[in-house]
């Protein structure tokens, strides 16, 4: 029994000021060790007094009950007189915990949370997200939607409910938007209001599901995940091929691959039967690294850097675990050693690569071994090609006998230097078949290689044979860097993850603290990929529906959606999350099964109004009474912009574009002459791909994407902040502007009178009719703009002549700068920018 | 890349900026927006900061500003900072293998069988009261050798150029961490939020024979909020990226229409009632501003010629490293807290006496020294720091390459030297030492986060304490490292 009981009112300030450490989604009820204590003990105790042995002070570690117990570090029951409470009250600077060097404190209200915990007695609990998930009951809310059944019971405790129902303009903007990238045409939009059957909802995300455009949305988190880019980055900063793998992941989301089949290609499509070129090429994910071609480098010291970024990026992605940290030593806050990280590293330590990139003449530079993905063309004329080399190539023996003859009949002084043997078989006036044969190699060997050049009959031979080699290792001729395990290579731990400091060998193995490997599975990539997919792995349904949340709501049920391991953020709705986990792995892994559940849920479809009373009660909005707003990515900007002047092109896949960036983006890489830097501008349609196609310099990222993963390593959490460069960028990159002035033109052509034209381009950037007061603000806008443009049609011409595109000079050049002006507003609007 | 939300701190923070901008957003009437074109954008240094988190700076500061004049390549401690005058008798012969030890060295000349010793290629002098001894290559810097502090005793891991570059900017060898510039703008916030707090230039030496490139994530955000990045200045084109208006796009014109677009984002949200939408109003105005005062830092025809000719004849071209230190300066002046001036030209692996080196000491030393004056003369050179220097140093012994002969020297990083002036650091002074060789540092070692650590006490941090939480862990700029080198504080 607790010795000591805290006054009602003393328990519920603590209380209170347990809501606002942990903010709103701790819930009021006895401490619980994963809830309150653990983020306490972690965040101050476990880096000495953890799982990490080789730092550990006075051998003590407090994140295991036994051990804790066991070195008196408290009493369960008796806060007042356990060690490890007396400690957090020590005036002895030797004494007190955390010592005053580590810039650690607990809070009055944290030290309060732990005299509960020790009161209550000092239970411990498992990590929740290393618990294999179970399908918790659905709460009696009313609701008929699993999802909203969770959210609604907690907000009924809170004293707070749904908000109403966006509108259906809304609500189709927000939707098209998180599944496609692309607002809706007002066409569509007029479509959705009007249909009143009651699955007319249900209908616009079926059909926003199988869109072609659904694929280049939802690859983008993909590509930060994978850190993608359409180079190496560093000196040289060769180019690659990975595209190719950027839009076989497109086709696959557009199919709807289950999750589990999907991520066994990624990591190990080369491993598995009879792989097809698809499921090989799946691999370049773990190629799609950064390689340092600098001069000087060592070769297996960057191989080793890649080997870490590997093990970094699969763990983030699939598992949300932290295990870079093992990299040097034993994690110091999840049960992960360093024996662990190795371990895990040898699934990716049998590519027979170098770990730099190659030389020589062409701008793209790549790394062994690579798979090549002729387009249909190209493996047409490849066939050509081989096809004529060979049959040129089939008169090769008769050629060679002819040679081998001529010599023969030469006389003996003439035929090179012959040994004694030979000799004696070369006087001879008529030679056998079997005496012929050592004479022939001979020849072959050691005369033939220059006698062959001065035959003319080998050149066409040889022409064919360059033809097609020169054919295979083209700038055009595909050729993307994959994984394959036939290197055989010894893995060790490394002292300090120094690659030079090689201590004991292991082999392929999972983290011990989770469950096995499956019996019967491979111990490589394979066994890996299958390890995953387990029933009683804990992660990866859990990490992959977290994201697919954070996704749709700006931010993960767990927000460290990169970590989910004990230091992570607990997550506002855990049993959702776990419902939701359990029924995706149940539901044979199926994305666009999950995705419907999430977008026809009310939580996801309520307003996004704020309220003060919300703003007050949660403004982090993490109980969901609201809808999220928040900023579209960068790369969804400009498609929007793209899109609502119907400038954007529909096309799928292929190389990357080079859309218009400031005056020479690259040039700054050109201090050394190792290779042309020019940015090569595309012209014409390729201007106007969507913003997935643009070329990705991975040292220089295109300046017009803010905000944006530097694709250097594994990215996984959705970034947002507000710059004024941003601004900039809307306001003033060609690509906008002339935007602009193309949907001017194009309302101008549709409608007939200022007001249905600005509405006419509002609807088209914003899915929906303005007010009778926007309508009013519209109408002072093109009129303020008018009256400079009409003044001064100098101005007007240069404003038009932003942008490669033909405008109509039919057009009066005042009306049209004006309206130009005011469509560059409204794409900078504040709600042009949200997704509401 | 930054976390998508705030933390608490940041959080409180945030809302306090909310309410000013909200007082603020209603004062942009017609009537202050006028007064915003004509604003005065030149007159006191600005010292008050925007934005710091709570509780920090930890300490009052020595520093406010930092000028970093990153110089590319891997300068020469042997031939500029460093005299080892017992080499000369040395020359030719192999340095020997109690001196080489197990250094680790670049794959260029690892697996070298003979170590010619190579000494300084020019005398040394004196110079200054404190009789500091540098190469005679740099008689400018000389001329300030009674602000500097010269440090002979740096050290670093990396064998090659963009490790080293990253592992000094970041923390951390391998891309993908914020670099210094970004930790502070975090840490202490903006002192004017017309110009970006972390501001990047880039310069190569002329004849670009001996050039490092420079990389995005030397001045990344790395987890930090994506608007910590450090914003280049370009020499073509718009200084910032899209900080002109689009031909046939007058300031008054973008006034007028950021007005109306204005009006309609309050319209907007008093709908919806979300109070970001402040900040993108906020976020616009600035902006807009940003559009003024760029262009302002960028006129020169203020400067007194005496003041030009200081920084020498460059001093007007755009893109040069002369033209990039003034322009350090006027940022400086305007409250710019990291200036990272990054100059390329310092690789010497078969130039060192083709003339290349001594060009490149001629483009550097007149601009960096001319520094130091300009901001000592306006008042400035007490709380801003300018450090001097590279990723490492070079060989003590000559390289070979492709069998020209040793006409160079390769990377080495076992020590090298800095120079650092202004901001709380000891003036007139040497700090560390090395051997015979320059080879192995026999006094006060200084490794890269202790200078890192050193640096960011000098602005009133403590280096252990400014974290921000990460895939579960706190990371800090010096990792888990550094310590202060007490030595080179004033």
């Amino acid at each position: 029994m607790p010795s000591f009981r805290l006054p009602t009112l003393a328990l519920a300030s603590l209380l209170l000021a347990r809501a606002c450490v942990v903010g709103v989604a701790a819930e009021q009820s006895p401490v619980e060790y994963n809830r309150d204590v653990r983020p306490i003990l972690g965040e101050n105790c476990f880096y000495c007094h953890g799982p990490d042995a080789n730092k550990r002070k006075a051998k003590l570690r407090l994140d295991l009950r036994t051990d804790a117990l066991q070195k008196k570090a408290f009493i369960p029951g008796d806060a007042a007189n356990s060690e490890l409470f007396k400690r957090l009250f020590s005036k002895d600077s030797d004494e007190v915990m955390p010592p005053p060097e580590s810039h650690r404190t607990v809070t009055a209200a944290q030290r309060e949370i732990l005299r509960q915990w020790i009161n209550q007695g000092a239970e411990y609990q498992d990590h929740w997200a290393y618990l294999a998930p179970q399908r918790p009951s659905l709460p009696a809310s009313g609701e008929g939607h699993p999802i909203d059944s969770f959210v609604a019971a907690r907000l009924k405790r809170e004293g707070l409910s749904f908000s109403a129902e966006a509108s259906r303009e809304i609500l189709l903007r927000r939707v098209a938007l998180d599944l496609t990238g692309l607002p809706p045409t007002p066409e569509e939009t007029a479509t959705f209001v009007a249909d009143r059957r009651p699955d007319a909802y249900e209908r616009q995300v079926d059909r926003l599901l199988a869109s072609p455009r659904y694929g280049e949305r939802m690859v983008l988190p993909w590509l930060d995940a994978s850190r993608y880019a359409d180079s190496n980055g560093f000196q040289q900063d060769g180019d690659t091929f990975q595209w190719v793998w950027r839009d076989w992941l497109v086709r696959q989301l557009n199919a709807d691959r289950p999750f589990d089949q999907l991520s066994a290609e990624l990591l190990a499509g080369d491993l598995l039967p009879s792989a097809t070129p698809d499921q090989k090429l799946a691999t370049a994910f773990n190629r799609n690294h950064i390689l340092n071609g600098e001069g000087g480098n060592i070769a297996e010291e960057q191989r080793y850097v890649t080997l870490f970024d590997r093990v970094d990026t699969v763990a983030t992605t699939w598992l949300g675990l932290t295990l870079a940290c093992a990299q040097c030593h034993d994690h110091k806050y999840d049960p992960l050693t360093q024996r662990d990280y190795y371990s895990m590293l040898d699934a990716f330590n049998h590519v027979p690569e170098r770990g730099v990139p190659g030389g020589g003449p062409s701008r793209f530079r790549l790394d062994q071994p690579v798979l090549e993905m002729p387009s249909a063309e190209q493996a047409t004329r490849l066939a050509q090609l081989e096809a004529e080399y060979e049959k040129k190539n089939a008169a090769t023996p008769a050629l060679q006998a002819k040679a081998f003859e001529a010599w023969l009949a030469l006389p003996l002084e003439k035929k090179g230097t012959l040994d004694a043997k030979l000799k004696e078989l070369a006087v001879l006036a008529k030679l056998t078949e079997a005496q012929k044969k050592p004479l022939r190699a001979h020849y072959l060997k050691n005369i033939f290689p220059e006698e062959r050049k001065k035959i003319a009959d080998f050149k066409g031979i040889d022409d064919a044979k360059t033809a097609r080699d020169k054919f295979k290792t083209s700038d055009a001729y595909p050729r993307v860097m994959v994984m394959s395990d036939t290197q055989a290579r010894e893995t060790n731990i490394l002292d300090r993850g120094a690659y030079l400091s090689k201590k004991e060998k292991v082999t392929f193995n999972t983290p011990a603290f989770l469950p096995p490997l499956p019996p019967g599975a491979p111990a490589n990539r394979l066994g890996l990929a299958q390890w995953l997919f387990t029933p009683t792995n804990p992660l990866t349904a859990r990490v992959q529906v977290n994201r697919q949340w954070q996704h749709f709501f700006g931010q993960g049920l767990v927000r460290t959606s990169e970590d989910l391991g004990v230091q992570s953020e607990p997550p506002t709705y855990r049993e959702l999350l776990d419902w939701l986990a359990v029924n995706f792995r149940e539901n044979g892994w199926r994305t666009k099964e999950l995705q419907k559940l999430i977008v026809t849920s009310r939580t996801y479809r309520q307003s996004s109004h704020v309220t003060k009373e919300l703003l007050a009660k949660d403004p982090e909005n993490r109980l969901l009474a609201r809808a999220p707003r928040f900023r579209l990515p960068s790369l969804i900007l400009r498609d929007v912009a793209l899109a609502s002047s119907g400038l954007l092109q529909e096309k799928v896949g292929g190389v990357p574009v080079y859309p218009y960036l400031p005056p020479a983006p690259w040039e700054s890489l050109a201090i050394t002459k190792e290779r042309d830097f020019t940015y090569p501008t595309s012209h014409g349609p390729d201007l106007y791909r969507r913003s997935l196609y643009t070329f990705w310099r991975r040292t220089i990222a295109p300046v017009n994407m803010f905000d944006v993963s530097a694709r250097q390593t594994c990215r996984v959490r959705i970034t947002q902040t507000t710059s004024p460069l941003q601004a900039l960028t809307l306001l003033n990159d060609t690509t906008w502007v002339e935007a602009a002035r193309v949907l001017a033109q194009r309302v101008t052509k549709e409608q007939t009178t200022d007001d249905t034209r600005l509405a006419r381009a509002f609807a088209l950037i914003l899915s929906r009719p303005p007010t009778e007061r926007e309508q009013g603000l519209l109408r002072t806008l093109l009129q303020r703009q008018r009256l400079i443009y009409q003044a001064d049609l100098k101005a007007a011409e240069a404003l038009l002549s932003v942008g490669e595109s033909a405008r109509d000079k039919t057009l009066p050049a005042g009306e049209h700068a004006a309206l130009t002006a005011a469509c560059l507003a409204l794409l900078n609007l504040d709600a042009a920018q949200t997704r509401d | 890349m930054a976390d998508n939300f705030p933390s608490p701190a940041e959080w409180r923070q945030q809302l306090t900026r909310r309410s000013f901008l909200n007082a603020s957003v209603q004062g942009i009437g017609a009537v202050a927006l006028s007064s915003l074109l004509t604003r005065d954008l030149r007159g006191a240094t600005p010292t008050t900061s925007q934005g710091a988190l709570p509780g920090i700076p930890h300490f009052a500061p020595k520093a406010k500003r930092m000028i970093c004049l990153w110089q590319g390549g891997g300068p020469s401690h042997v031939d500029l900072f460093d005299p080892k005058p017992g080499m000369v008798a040395f020359a030719g012969k192999d340095i020997p293998a109690s001196i080489r030890g197990d250094t680790r060295l670049s794959s260029m000349s690892s697996g070298y069988a003979k170590w010619p010793c190579v000494p300084a290629i020019k005398p040394f002098q004196r110079y200054g009261a404190a009789g500091t001894e540098l190469s005679t290559m740099l008689p400018h810097i000389g001329s300030i050798a009674d602000e500097i502090c010269v440090v002979r005793s740096l050290n670093t891991e990396a064998v090659n150029h963009a490790p080293g570059v990253t592992f000094f900017m970041t923390g951390s060898q391998i891309p993908g961490r914020p670099a210094m510039g970004a930790w502070l703008a975090y840490g202490l916030g903006t002192m004017n939020e017309d110009l970006p707090a972390f501001v990047v230039m880039t310069s190569s030496d002329k004849t670009k024979t001996c050039g490092q490139l420079f990389f995005e994530h030397y001045w990344s955000n790395g987890f930090l909020p994506g608007k910590h990045q450090g914003v280049r200045f370009r020499g073509t084109g718009d200084p910032v990226p899209y900080v002109g208006n689009p031909a046939g796009v007058t300031r008054e014109a973008r006034r007028t229409m950021l007005d109306d677009m204005q009006a309609f984002n309050r319209e907007h949200q008093g709908l919806v009632g979300d109070p970001e939408i402040d900040t993108r109003i906020s976020q616009y105005e600035m902006a807009f501003r940003m559009q003024a005062s760029v262009p302002d830092l960028l006129d020169f025809r203020n400067e007194p010629k005496s003041v030009l000719d200081m920084y020498g004849p460059d001093v007007l071209t755009p893109g040069s490293y002369a033209n990039n230190c003034l322009i350090a300066r006027r940022l400086a002046e305007r409250g710019v807290r990291f200036t990272q001036l990054m100059h390329a030209g310092w690789d010497q692996h078969n130039n060192l006496t083709t003339g290349q080196l001594a060009q490149q000491c001629q483009d550097t030393d007149q601009p960096s020294a001319a520094l130091v004056k300009d901001l000592k003369q306006r008042g400035l050179l007490d709380d801003t720091l300018v450090v001097w220097g590279g990723e490492f140093g070079r060989t003590p012994f000559g390289q070979n390459q492709q069998g020209q002969g040793y006409k160079g020297r390769d990377h080495f990083g076992k020590a090298y030297s800095w120079w650092l002036a202004g901001g709380g650091i000891k003036k007139g002074h040497v700090y560390g030492a090395t051997d015979e060789f320059a080879w192995n540092i026999t006094k006060d070692a200084m490794h890269v986060h202790d200078m890192q650590a050193t640096l960011m006490h000098l602005f009133g941090i403590n280096h252990e304490a400014l974290t921000y939480r990460y895939q579960g862990r706190q990371f800090r700029l010096t990792d888990v490292h550094g310590t202060v080198a007490k030595g080179i504080l004033a």
